[in-house]
């Protein structure tokens, strides 16, 4: 089946330097992909080139296929049919997402008209509809208050009912809980679980926080310095990390119960764009490490169903592996 | 026996906030009635959401703030006041670590001259030596010589932290309070920064408080945990029994809201509503408007600790009457 979108090879420069090099990964209909990684590894990159909203000096290669069409590069009056509509996407902080001198109901209005057409008393409607749905209440009366009176928790609401107004097939989501207390974070994870639910919504959550994407996702990517270097099914990711970063994300969280051990931390630092190791960029704070790894860039290899991993040495140990059973 | 190195009683901080330029002033109370021991080489955790009072209560515990009500004692003598000299030679046996390390540090000094910079204030060991001993501080930190040359803005983030805790160590502390100092760090730098906390604790003997909003952490890197909601201590207990089996119906929600990778969430519990204003608290139990175990006497009566084992406390309804009825 064709998947709903289809991110291949993508690559994004700033003067010169390369930040993504050569992302590819698919979301089918109604899927929720997690996207984890640390800060620079180029998760909201790939989604701000994908949509066409890097500035102009970014240099954009690859395809990105929505139901089969390249829409990378394509002209602005064609994307204004794609974001917002097809693709939607939230942000971090909802607070500096929404205008503070604007009413909710304008804000919203606004979003509705462009992307519905709506006017008049179905406008009205659709408006209370929205805030219903993501959980308001008194949705008539607040729709004629400013971001200003709500809490973070609540802008994020309505954040999400925005999104929702051009009923997209695919919520970009980008750390979208990342600056909200955990109970508050609890009350929007359950309200976009309840929403796809209902509305058959695919999803991709960029996420720092393993255990959220773990909770919330069917597929997980891992990203690192600008790659994706495994790919797996949200639970064997977890329970048999791959690729030695994923297995070193995941030592470096600390339990919650059981016994209390020493974290694994990964030590070093992610490397700079501007000055990327010749071979694996996590090869300097590997304990793999190989010739080969210092040499050349491992690519994506299937491993398993549904399974990729981009490292020279665990893709040749599992690939073994593989290979034994099928004899 | 010795008392506990640290002793808060009664802690109270009222602050007074008024709504644009003529509204009313209403007072909020940041820090109502908190009581809390600290015994030497202990680490006591304290969890709270944001305006939960953590921050405060670290604040006052250190003499940064003058309480409005109770009384601080530091090796059994009370907390000098803020300014006076007796402060400013005790300010040198207790030291405070806060989230940004970028904030925290001079962008115009080297490390070296930073981390040297309390001794000559101090005035502590021969001047000649000073540059020996801040080396010997960057390297227990895990820092070289040739980081000691940089500028902040030339380390990344975990490094910059790791210079603030030198800088912090080099008065040789024995109460250290930390605000959230891993919070702003990715996973893999923070479980880096996080194991070094608790080897220099080991080694040092140092009494701290560990203020963070990530119960992973805290539980990692504490021996006893105090949970705070709304200016108050809701619940105390051992780092491993709170967490395992959490009393208080808001700890059962703050755990229970914690993701875990790997888990899929069938029975989360998730609070309803924000936490409420600080300056409007709830009456009786503050925490009554969110709990699902609320009774008639939550509503109107604030519940006082009790304590149901003898290294637990717990202020909440359900407790006082289980331990009434069982006496």
């Amino acid at each position: 089946m064709r998947p709903l979108l289809a991110i291949e090879n993508l690559t994004v420069s700033f003067d010169e330097t390369r930040v993504l090099h050569g992302v590819d990964f698919s979301i089918g209909k109604g899927e929720a992909l997690g996207l984890v990684g640390e800060s620079g590894s180029g998760k909201s990159v790939t989604w701000l080139a994908a949509l066409g909203l890097l500035p102009r000096s970014a240099k954009v290669a690859g395809r990105v296929l929505l139901d089969g069409q390249n829409i990378l590069g394509a002209p602005e009056g064609a994307l204004d049919h794609v974001r917002g509509r097809r693709v939607a996407m939230i942000f971090q902080d909802p607070a500096s997402a929404l205008n503070p001198v604007l009413t909710i109901r304008r804000q919203l209005s606004e979003t509705l008209a462009l992307h519905r057409g709506l006017s008049g008393r179905s406008l009205q409607a659709e408006c209370k509809r929205l805030l219903d749905l993501v959980g308001i209440p008194d949705a008539e009366r607040r729709l004629s208050a400013y971001p200003h009176e709500f809490s973070g928790g609540q802008n994020q609401r309505i954040m999400i009912a925005m999104a929702l107004s051009g009923n997209p097939d695919l919520l970009i989501a980008d750390e979208p809980t990342t600056a909200l207390d955990v109970t508050i974070q609890a009350q929007i994870l359950e309200l976009l679980g309840r929403v796809r639910r209902e509305t058959g919504m695919a999803m991709v959550l960029i996420s720092h926080d393993l255990g959220v994407v773990s909770e919330n996702c069917d597929r997980v990517a891992v990203m690192y310095a600008g790659r994706v270097v495994e790919k797996a099914r949200a639970g064997e990711l977890f329970d048999d990390p791959c690729h030695p970063y994923s297995n070193g994300l995941i030592g470096a969280l600390p339990p919650l119960d059981g016994e209390r051990r020493r974290l694994t931390a990964i030590g070093g630092t992610v490397p700079d764009p501007r000055n990327m190791p010749a071979g694996c960029a996590f090869a300097p704070r590997c304990a793999l490490e190989t010739a080969a790894c210092k040499a050349v860039p491992p690519l994506l290899v299937p491993v398993g169903p549904g399974r990729d991993v981009a490292c020279h040495v665990v893709a040749a140990q599992r690939q073994m592996h593989v290979g034994q059973a099928a004899e | 026996m010795t008392g506990p190195l640290v002793q808060a009683r009664a802690l109270r901080k009222v602050y007074a906030s008024r709504r644009g330029i003529f509204g009313r002033v209403s007072h909020v109370r940041a820090v109502d009635d908190v009581s809390l021991e600290i015994a030497k080489g202990e680490t006591l955790g304290l969890v709270g959401e944001s305006g939960s009072g953590k921050s405060t209560t670290g604040r006052l515990v250190l003499g940064l703030e003058q309480a409005d009500n109770g009384e601080v004692r530091f090796a059994d003598a009370p907390m000098p006041s803020m300014g006076t000299q007796v402060w400013r030679t005790q300010r040198a046996r207790v030291q405070m670590i806060y989230q940004d390390p970028l904030g925290a540090l001079d962008k115009r000094l080297t490390i070296l001259d930073q981390v040297r910079e309390p001794l000559d204030i101090h005035d502590i060991g021969e001047r000649s030596e000073r540059d020996q001993r801040a080396l010997e501080l960057l390297r227990s930190v895990d820092l070289s010589a040739e980081h000691g040359r940089r500028y902040p803005g030339e380390l990344s983030g975990g490094q910059r932290q790791r210079a603030v805790l030198a800088r912090a160590l080099a008065t040789r502390p024995e109460f250290l309070v930390c605000d959230e100092p891993v919070s702003a760090l990715d996973v893999s730098i923070q479980a880096q920064v996080v194991n070094l906390l608790c080897d220099l604790q080991d080694r040092l003997g140092l009494t701290m408080l560990f203020i963070s909003h990530d119960l992973r952490v805290v539980r990692q890197v504490s021996h006893r945990v105090a949970v705070m909601y709304l200016g108050q201590i809701v619940e105390t207990g051992s780092a491993d029994d709170l967490f395992s089996a959490p009393l208080h119906p808001y700890t059962r929600a703050l755990v229970s809201a914690s993701p875990a990778p790997g888990r899929r969430s069938a029975d989360r519990i998730v609070l309803q509503g924000d936490p409420p204003n600080p300056a409007d608290r709830p009456s009786g139990c503050a925490f009554h408007p969110r709990c699902a175990n609320a009774l008639a006497a939550c509503r109107v009566t604030q519940p006082t600790l009790s304590q149901p084992s003898a290294t637990r406390s717990v202020a909440c309804h359900l407790y006082a009457d289980g331990q009434r009825s069982a006496a």
